[in-house]
């Protein structure tokens, strides 16, 4: 393939002059970035997930068609070969993060987290700290869960336990909410920000928390 | 009432403490990654010179394992050269 710079590829990839050359310049600039992506998805998905070739094709295919729709967004901060590859990663992770959590739902997800009434946080049967420290840990993990219930809204804490403590993709937590990546990443982000404003509030300084449990 | 484990209380604690308001969302972190890498891959210091971007990688996953599979693409298709 031959090397060409950003300059370059805008233009053999925007609309082709109507000549023979033209065409014939944004033919191969297709094919060629076409295989450029087929080939860094292949190391993309390395180790990560095991995806078979067509697939790989079928994502790069979708990659190179978002790739041509949003070439007046391309900057021109990085290599378009950066560019280009960043956005094929993202079509075929989002997909393959689609497909590995498509059997799950936010219910079963959350559900081990309801209180049920009769919990007994396993730090409380575990007979290494001293009873004092139990006791201090106690407190502390019943304040934190006071806050939580206080502070966040169902929604928050669903994602929250969704995200952070069950490692969903956020897209994906997204979709079962009706809701966009950004969305909610800024919802929780607000989570975040309201339990630390109200920890500040009540004086609870979170390293002591941290250091309850060290 | 949402039931915590001590565990999970230092994960969501620590994600609290260090939640600041000028945080990047993923589309934000997106639109930057690409020039981070190149700037991993150049060697210089990209968390420094974009510390927004480093700590969006540092609590986002999703973003962290696009960030890592970004960088791993482009050394292999460097070595390929």
């Amino acid at each position: 393939m031959p090397k060409r710079t950003n300059q370059e590829w805008l233009a053999e990839l925007k609309s082709p002059e109507h000549n023979q050359a033209g065409l014939s310049a944004h033919n191969q600039a297709l094919v060629d970035l076409r295989a450029l992506l087929v080939r860094g998805l292949g190391y993309a998905v390395a180790n990560r997930y095991h995806v078979p070739e067509a697939d790989l094709e079928d994502f790069a295919q979708e990659a190179l068609l978002k790739i041509l729709d949003g070439l007046d967004t391309f900057r021109g901060e990085s290599l378009f070969t950066t560019w280009a590859n960043k956005i094929a990663i993202n079509v075929a992770f989002s997909e393959l993060r689609r497909l590995r959590w498509k059997d799950v739902s936010l219910q079963d997800l959350v559900a081990p987290y309801e209180d049920s009434g009769d919990f007994t946080p396993e730090v409380l049967t575990d007979s290494s700290p001293s009873p004092e420290q139990r006791m201090n840990q106690r407190m502390m993990i019943e304040k934190v869960q006071e806050i939580i219930n206080e502070e966040l809204t169902d929604r928050q804490r669903t994602a929250m336990i969704a995200v952070m403590m069950e490692g969903m993709p956020i897209r994906e937590v997204a979709r079962r909410m009706g809701s966009n990546r950004n969305a909610l990443y800024k919802l929780l982000h607000d989570a975040r920000s309201h339990l630390k404003a109200r920890m500040q509030l009540e004086g609870i300084s979170p390293q002591k928390v941290l250091a309850a449990f060290e | 009432m949402m039931k915590l484990e001590p565990a999970m209380l230092k994960k969501m604690v620590h994600a609290v403490i260090t939640t600041r308001p000028d945080e990047l969302t993923c589309d934000e972190c997106f639109g930057e990654i690409d020039r981070f890498v190149e700037m991993e891959l150049a060697g210089k210091n990209a968390a420094e010179a974009m510390p927004l971007v480093e700590d969006h990688l540092q609590r986002c996953h999703d973003c962290h394992e696009e960030f890592e599979a970004l960088l791993a693409v482009l050394k292999a298709l460097h070595a390929e050269e």
